[in-house]
This record gives structure tokens, C-alpha cells and sequence, in this order.
């Protein structure tokens, strides 16, 4: 198989608009003969379904929750950046490009990354015409804050609500194209595989999940935008219904995976606090532009922190990176947390690991009123969780499991490597490289579902004209046998653990080696551990109740399924990948003071990993990254 | 802690639903509500026995998905919260608690405390948008919005679309809901030229979902976890008293959507 990326030729700033001269289009009257649909109901989702039924196309579109208003975009605090340059601070398109790109460590496609900063103004034009309550300053312009690993002022924020105010402006958009007729929603509906015909997306078998009935539903191109995979942690800031099973199977059934070792641990999360959490909590980046991350210089310093004098406080970031101080991007954050919390300076003790966020200082420079307008909501979040009024104590913080920048591989159009199945938003791997910066995610997936895909997708869509499978063709009724072989195959696999006590004991495996720092070693008894639990799992798991109604258990048993078989990959490929980048660290590859070493001259490319059937192994191919516009360089924010 | 509960179990809307008790123990104070269904749901699997079903999925509060009455009270114990922000120190150790699905008749109930609430969607389906393509806008800052007006768009737009306003209410009325997406569009430029159709065809769709009026309970508000005012219900009523009067001046025909 060859994974040619289709970038088009040109100087990097002229390349997509060169390539939308040259994209094959669907007239007006056409587009309603070909039927589109878009899985996953997110900020990728609901952009391009809705972007998609504007234009004319029938869109069906599909989301497992009740309301595709609920995707877990919707949780996206911080903000979205755009390099608008509003503030003057010497922003341009270039320097978003550049940031993005040194963010992701170097191992993101040069071409995916101009374009997104390109695009990125037009999204917030986009928004504010929807509606989108952004902050505005007293003058009634357009507000903006900071965020890690850059020096200037791009995000674009709705208070601490970002992702729901665009998801709300993407989802009202879709809920206008159904009152027009050209969009079908299907909520509580799960993907449960893709179908392939000659080659070809055609259709999806979904399971309906009040019902029980697996359904198919054929479409000329299917596009997926069903987020990412940290779930597999079992402790992660995701919902907890998010799965990675919509491109775990459209894997199986020939989609290429890219970069699957590439997770992101956020660093300002509430630590996790006992065994009967479900999920970790994470709190704005946004609060690092205020907040000084330390810790006690002395181990088993007990003091309350207040009482703790300067001079015997840690401010780790701001020494070690006096540039850009608590505003480094996550890995680093991430990493210097472990490393101090490593050498036995955690703020809770032997309780667990944390690290302090102060806002002392900032309270007493701005004041409590400027400071709660700025941050009260995630100030009352945190003191609803932990009893810790943080205007008071310094918040306590950790990293957890956050986003996973891997994904299905794409081309420059956002097609996998399954002709008319694409992957869009979180769910591919294109542009955040080894580490994704904040408020880029939001970005990314707008940028997608507004402008990218709608644009590209006719390209496809025009070849295959007239060229339809139906529903009724065989394929469709051996793949939802599959479905139901499978499903059936949990209900009865009689064993004695709940899907979730399977899926923490993954996560534990996962976190332990397959984590903040990865090596060899660890990583070898992880692809054992994991081998073990995937032939255990058919006999260890109890799905109680039947599959002919709602049944909670049996949907997570399939997510945990598929999530042991990508667990494997993930494992290989970070054991593959034997160098350090972004957030994937390699203890064998570092400097002396804890920082990452790459190495380009062999890993300067994007691993795609391709299924090779039921127990064979994966086979590793590789797509060269270029870096033209921006030469390599060593990443510091010293 | 421990704790007695009484959780409603119906196998589905037409079969006969009602409590049923269940002791959980060792529950730790900070646990969440949810996560403690986690605990119990976990002991009645491995005892091979039916989950408790319910909705829930972001557990920050945000997503809307959880929708439980605690003890009578939408969300529960305390203000601004959702299902599955209410930590368990909130109750008194040894306590028995009644967990119940946020009952309506625009609500069809699903199975135990999962409730169908698309009747919400096809609100906003019926209007609640601003209709605008993807593609080039004009430059944002055109439209200067005071910092004022852009807060209280804000206030109303955090409606996080839970329902818990139309359990809690007496009448059943999800005005709150419609209020809070009404009144974020009015109060910005960008939501005028729609402005009457929207509210007009949303306070109809609301009406024919089955939901019922406001008689100025403020249970909603009370309920509301993200502290929605019922002021907005009051400009809302203005905007379709204003919409109404406006109504037989012959205006020529909407758009359609090519």
C-alpha cells in the first residue's frame, strides 16, 4: 500500500488554495443523490455534518448519546486560537504555523499545519456569526488570553465554556439543516463496523441502544469524527462513554493507524483521589497564566503552604524555564511534575502525587474580583471536588490522560487509506505531532468540519457518480452477522468481572508503562500483560441483562475490547519509536537535565500501522515528514 | 459511609415501574453521586443481576447527559450542580436517599432513570439557530458587542440542555430551557434577522412537545445547574407577545435553505 499524502506542490503558503483550484466539485443539482455520513456528533462532527447538508448533500448522522449536543467537545475549557494578531503582539499566520509545529515536537505534516493556521481566523468569523458569545473587551472588540508554549495573546475564549458555546453553534446549525430536510440525526446510536465494498467505503452497521437492532445504513462516503482514545487509561479527563471502537474497526477493515503512541497527558488535573473514581477531573490550562506551579524544596515538607516561606519554595517551571516559565507547553509541564513528584516532593505526601498551583500571588496583584471573573468557575469546580477553597490554599494539581494526537492516518483531503472513509477532528493523526499545544484541538476540528472537508470530499464523491452499492447488497448482511456474532459472544462469555474492573486493570498497564515515561523494558511487559488479558477477556468478562434493549454493560464490554487490542499497538509503536519527542518519552533518550532527545535521521516520520489480520502482527510502514518551511531545530523554551 | 437507597427501576415506559432498595457501604466522602451508582451497579454485576441504568457521560458537569431527582430535587442537595457533581459528604452518614428519572410527560421514560428528552432538540430544531453557511463571514470585530450585552448573551447561552427546569417544575414547562436559547440569540446582533420567526415557531414547538406553563414557581431556576435566571423567561414572553402583535402585518415568506 502506498500512503501518499497528496500534499500539493508550491511554496507551503500557496498550497491550498492551489489544491481547491484543482478539486474535482459535485454541482448543486447532484449533491442530493449522494448520501454522506458523518459518525460522531463533536465539533468535527456536527461542523461537517451540517456544513455537508448546507451544501446540499443528504447527511445522515449518527452520535451514541442522546443528543449530539453532548459530544465531549463540549468540555473543552480554555479556548480556541486563531492568529488574528488583535492584540499586535507580532502574531501571523507563520508564527501560529510555527508554534504549532515546534509544539508537536516535529512530527506533524508541515502542509496540515499551515493550512490549519491559515484557516484558523475564518473559524472565529465563522462562530461569532453563529452566534457565539465570545468575551469581548469593554470597547466591545474581541478578547483574548494567552496559553502554553507560545508568546503571544491568540486564544479566543467564552469564559470557561469555550467547547460548549461552539459546540452549541456547530450542533444549532445541524438542528437547522434537520428543520430544512437535509440532515437525518440518529441519537443513541453506536458505530459497531464499517462496510467495505471492492475497496470502498459503503455504509456502517450501527447498534441501536435502546432497541438492541442492528441496523445498516449505506452512504457513498462515510466520514468518522469520534474523537480520540485516552480512555485507555481507564483514568483520563474523556466522558466516560468515549471509545476509540469507530476507528479501532474501520482499522480492522483496511484504515491505517498513525502514531498511535502519541498521548497527551495534561498537566492541571485534580489528582486522583481513591479507588472509586471514574474519571479525572481537568481544570483550564488558562489557569497557568495566573497560577505559579511549585512545590516544597524540602521531601516531607508538611507545612500548610501558605506558611511556607519563598525561599524554600520550588517554582520548578519557572527556573528551569525562564522564557516562558508556567506557560511551557503540556509535555514539559506534565514531565517536570512527575520528575519532582519522582524525587519524593509531591504535596500530598505518601497519599499520592501532586503539585501545587498558587494563586497568591495573583490575588494579591489583581485582586479576588478580577481574578473570579477570570477563573470563578473553575475556582468553584475545584472546591466542589476536593472541599479546598483555592482562594485560600493553593489548588492541587496533576497530570492525567487527556488527548490523543494519533489517530487514523489521513491524506491531505482527510481520506484514510479506505477509499471514501475519512477521518476528521481528533480521530486522525495529522496535526499536533507528538505533543498538541492548547486550544489547538478546538482548531483543528473546526477546521475540518467547516472548511477542509466540505471542500475536499467532492473530489471523491465525483468519481464515484452514479456508482452505487445498496443496502441490500450481500456485504451489508455478512458484516451485521459479524456484529451480531460478536455482540452475542459477549453476552455469553460467562466469566465473572464487569467490563469496567477489566478496563482499570488495562488502564493500570497502560499508565504504568505506557505513560508519562515509557522504556523497553516496561513497555515488552505491557504487549504481555495485554496478550495475556486479550485471551483472558472472552473468559473473564460477565455481561448480565440481554442485548435486545438498553444494556450499558455490553456497550462498554465491546469499547474495552477494542481498547485491549489498540493497547497492544500502542505499546508497539512506543517501543518502536525509539527515541524521544513531545510527549512520548523514552527514559533512554534524554538529555542530563530531563529534557527529550529525537532522532530525526530515523524517526522523522509517521509510523502507519496496518491490520494484517486476527493474531497476525501489524505491519509498519512509514511517511517521511518534511520540513521545508521550518527546519528541524532542538526544541527549548528555556 | 454508608447509606440506604431507594432507586427507581422500570424495565420500560409501559411496564410497572418502582423502588427498590439497595445498601451500599464503605462510600467515600468525596466520592460522587455517579461514581457511587458505579460501586453499586459493579456489586450487582458480579451478583449477575441487572444494572441500574442511567445517563450520564461528561461527570464535569457540562454535558447535560445526567438527569436524576435526588430526594425529590432535580440534580439533588445544592445549587448550580448536576447529578453528577453531587459529592456524597453532601448527605448525612446512614441516610436513605430516593433516586428517581427526571420525570415528564415530554420525557418518555427509557429504562429505570434514562429518559428520552429529543422533544428538547426539536426546540432548537424548530428555531434555535442562527442560519448561517460555512464559509467567509465578515470580520468579527465589525460588530462591536459591549462587554455587558456579550455576558448576559453568555448567561443565557450556558443552558446545558439537562431538562432538570422541567422536572422540577410543577407544570412540567421547559420555558426555561426555550428562554435561555431565545434570549441568548435576541441579545446579540447576530440573532435580530430571525428573531420573530425563532421565537414564534419555538414557543409553538415547546407548546405541542406537551410541556406545560409557566405559573412563576422559580422551581426551574432553583434547579438549574448552571443558575439560569428566570428573567429570561419574562424577556422571552415580551419577545413573543412583541412577535405576536407583529404577526398579521403580511411579511413576504421566509427563506428556504438553497
Amino acid at each position: 500500500m502506498n500512503y501518499d499524502a497528496k500534499i500539493p506542490e508550491g511554496p507551503i503558503d500557496e498550497k491550498w488554495e492551489k489544491h481547491l483550484e484543482h478539486v474535482k466539485l459535485v454541482g448543486p443539482n447532484n449533491r442530493r443523490t449522494y448520501n454522506i455520513i458523518v459518525v460522531g456528533t463533536g465539533l468535527a462532527g456536527a461542523s461537517a455534518a451540517s456544513s455537508l447538508a448546507s451544501q446540499g448533500y443528504n447527511v445522515q448522522s449518527f452520535c451514541f448519546q442522546d443528543s449530539p449536543r453532548r459530544a465531549h467537545s463540549i468540555a473543552a475549557q480554555g479556548g480556541i486560537n486563531a492568529a488574528k494578531n488583535y492584540r499586535d503582539d507580532g502574531d501571523t499566520i507563520f508564527r501560529l504555523f510555527y508554534d504549532t509545529q515546534k509544539g508537536g515536537d516535529f512530527r506533524s505534516r508541515e502542509a496540515n499545519v499551515y493550512r490549519l493556521a491559515q484557516l484558523s481566523r475564518n473559524i472565529i468569523d465563522q462562530a461569532v456569526a453563529q452566534g457565539v458569545p465570545f468575551a469581548r473587551e469593554y470597547g466591545g472588540m474581541l478578547a483574548n488570553r494567552s496559553f502554553g508554549g507560545v508568546l503571544v495573546s491568540r486564544t479566543f475564549y467564552c469564559r470557561g465554556q469555550t467547547g460548549q458555546q461552539l459546540l452549541l453553534g456547530a450542533y444549532q446549525s445541524m438542528q437547522r439543516c434537520i428543520h430544512d430536510g437535509m440532515l437525518t440525526m440518529h441519537p443513541r446510536t453506536e458505530l459497531q463496523d464499517i462496510v467495505v465494498v471492492d475497496g470502498r467505503a459503503r455504509g456502517i452497521i450501527v447498534r441501536d441502544l435502546v432497541t438492541g437492532e442492528i441496523q445498516s445504513h449505506a452512504a457513498d462516503a462515510v466520514v468518522l469524527a469520534t474523537g480520540g482514545y485516552a480512555n485507555i487509561f481507564f483514568h483520563s479527563t474523556n466522558a466516560i462513554n468515549c471509545n476509540a471502537t469507530a476507528i479501532w474497526r474501520a482499522h480492522r477493515r483496511g484504515a491505517a493507524f498513525a502514531n498511535p503512541c502519541y498521548i497527551q497527558i495534561h498537566p492541571t488535573c485534580i489528582p486522583n483521589s481513591g479507588d472509586f473514581q471514574c474519571k479525572l477531573t481537568l481544570m483550564s490550562e488558562s489557569l497557568r497564566n495566573d497560577g505559579r506551579v511549585w512545590v516544597p524544596r524540602k521531601k516531607g515538607d508538611d507545612r500548610a503552604p501558605s506558611t511556607i516561606p519563598e525561599a524554600e519554595r520550588y517554582y520548578f517551571l519557572e527556573e528551569r524555564y525562564p522564557s516562558f516559565g508556567n506557560l511551557v507547553p503540556r509535555d514539559v509541564a506534565s514531565r517536570n511534575a512527575k520528575l519532582v513528584c519522582d524525587d519524593g516532593l509531591s504535596v500530598l505526601g505518601d497519599k499520592g502525587r501532586a503539585v501545587y498551583l498558587d494563586f497568591r500571588d495573583a490575588l494579591k496583584r489583581e485582586g479576588k474580583q478580577v481574578i473570579s471573573e477570570r477563573y470563578g468557575n473553575l475556582f468553584s469546580m475545584y472546591r466542589d471536588i476536593t472541599n479546598e477553597n483555592p482562594y485560600e490554599t493553593p489548588f492541587r494539581i496533576y497530570p492525567a490522560p487527556h488527548y490523543s494526537m494519533g489517530g487514523l492516518w489521513v491524506d491531505y483531503n482527510l481520506m484514510t487509506s479506505i477509499p471514501g472513509l475519512y477521518a476528521i477532528g481528533e480521530a486522525n493523526f495529522s496535526d499536533h505531532g507528538a505533543n498538541r499545544l492548547g486550544a489547538s484541538s478546538m482548531m483543528q476540528c473546526l477546521a475540518d468540519g467547516y472548511f477542509i472537508l466540505p471542500q475536499t470530499i467532492g473530489d471523491y464523491l465525483h468519481d464515484i457518480f452514479q456508482d452505487k452499492v445498496p443496502v441490500d447488497h450481500p456485504a451489508f448482511a455478512e458484516h451485521e452477522k459479524d456484529v451480531r456474532d460478536r455482540i452475542a459472544r459477549l453476552m455469553a462469555a460467562g466469566g465473572t468481572r464487569s467490563p469496567m474492573s477489566l478496563q482499570e486493570e488495562l488502564g493500570r498497564t497502560m499508565w504504568d508503562h505506557c505513560g508519562m515515561a515509557r522504556t523497553a523494558g516496561g513497555l515488552n511487559e505491557a504487549i504481555t500483560h495485554i496478550d495475556g488479558m486479550k485471551d483472558r477477556y472472552w473468559q473473564d468478562l460477565l455481561v448480565p441483562g440481554t442485548a435486545a434493549g438498553p444494556n450499558q454493560a455490553l456497550e462498554r464490554a465491546g469499547r474495552v475490547a477494542d481498547f485491549l487490542e489498540l493497547a497492544d499497538l500502542m505499546c508497539r509503536d512506543a517501543l518502536h519509536r525509539d527515541e524521544s519527542c513531545g510527549c512520548h518519552f523514552r527514559e533512554e533518550h534524554q538529555t542530563k537535565d530531563g529534557e527529550v532527545v529525537r532522532n530525526d535521521e530515523k524517526f522523522g516520520n509517521v509510523s502507519i500501522w496496518e491490520w494484517a489480520g486476527q493474531g497476525k502482527p501489524h505491519v509498519l510502514q512509514e511517511e517521511p515528514i518534511e520540513f521545508k518551511a521550518l527546519p528541524l531545530m532542538t526544541r527549548s523554551y528555556k | 459511609m454508608k447509606f440506604t437507597l431507594h432507586i427507581w427501576r422500570q424495565e420500560h415506559e409501559s411496564a410497572k415501574g418502582g423502588f427498590q432498595s439497595y445498601e451500599v457501604d464503605d462510600v467515600a466522602p468525596d466520592a460522587s453521586f455517579l461514581e457511587m451508582l458505579d460501586l453499586l451497579n459493579e456489586k450487582i454485576i458480579a451478583r449477575g443481576e441487572d444494572p441500574i441504568t442511567f445517563d450520564s457521560d461528561c461527570r464535569e458537569g457540562i454535558c447535560g447527559a445526567c438527569s436524576t431527582v435526588i430526594d425529590g430535587r432535580a440534580h439533588g442537595p445544592g445549587l448550580g450542580c448536576t447529578t453528577c457533581e453531587v459529592r456524597m459528604r453532601s448527605f448525612k452518614d446512614g441516610a436513605h436517599i430516593h433516586v428517581e428519572p427526571f420525570r415528564s410527560k415530554s420525557f418518555p421514560l427509557i429504562k429505570d432513570l434514562m429518559v428520552d428528552r429529543t422533544a428538547l432538540d426539536r426546540i432548537i430544531e424548530s428555531g434555535g439557530y442562527v442560519t448561517v453557511h460555512s464559509g467567509p463571514k465578515p470580520e468579527p470585530n465589525s460588530i462591536p458587542i459591549a462587554h455587558i450585552v456579550a455576558e448576559e448573551a453568555m448567561d443565557a447561552a450556558a443552558c446545558i440542555g439537562c431538562g432538570a427546569c422541567v422536572a422540577a417544575c410543577p407544570n412540567g414547562a421547559s420555558m426555561l430551557f426555550t428562554a435561555a436559547k431565545i434570549s441568548h440569540l435576541e441579545i446579540l446582533p447576530q440573532g435580530q434577522p430571525e428573531q420573530q420567526d425563532r421565537v414564534t415557531n419555538m414557543v409553538h414547538q415547546m407548546e405541542g412537545e406537551g410541556f406545560g406553563a409557566c405559573t412563576n414557581h422559580a422551581e426551574c431556576q432553583d434547579a438549574c445547574p448552571k443558575e439560569i435566571s428566570i428573567a429570561f423567561i419574562a424577556r422571552m414572553n415580551r419577545a413573543y407577545a412583541r412577535a405576536m402583535l407583529l404577526d398579521p402585518i403580511k411579511r413576504r415568506g421566509t427563506m428556504s435553505n438553497q
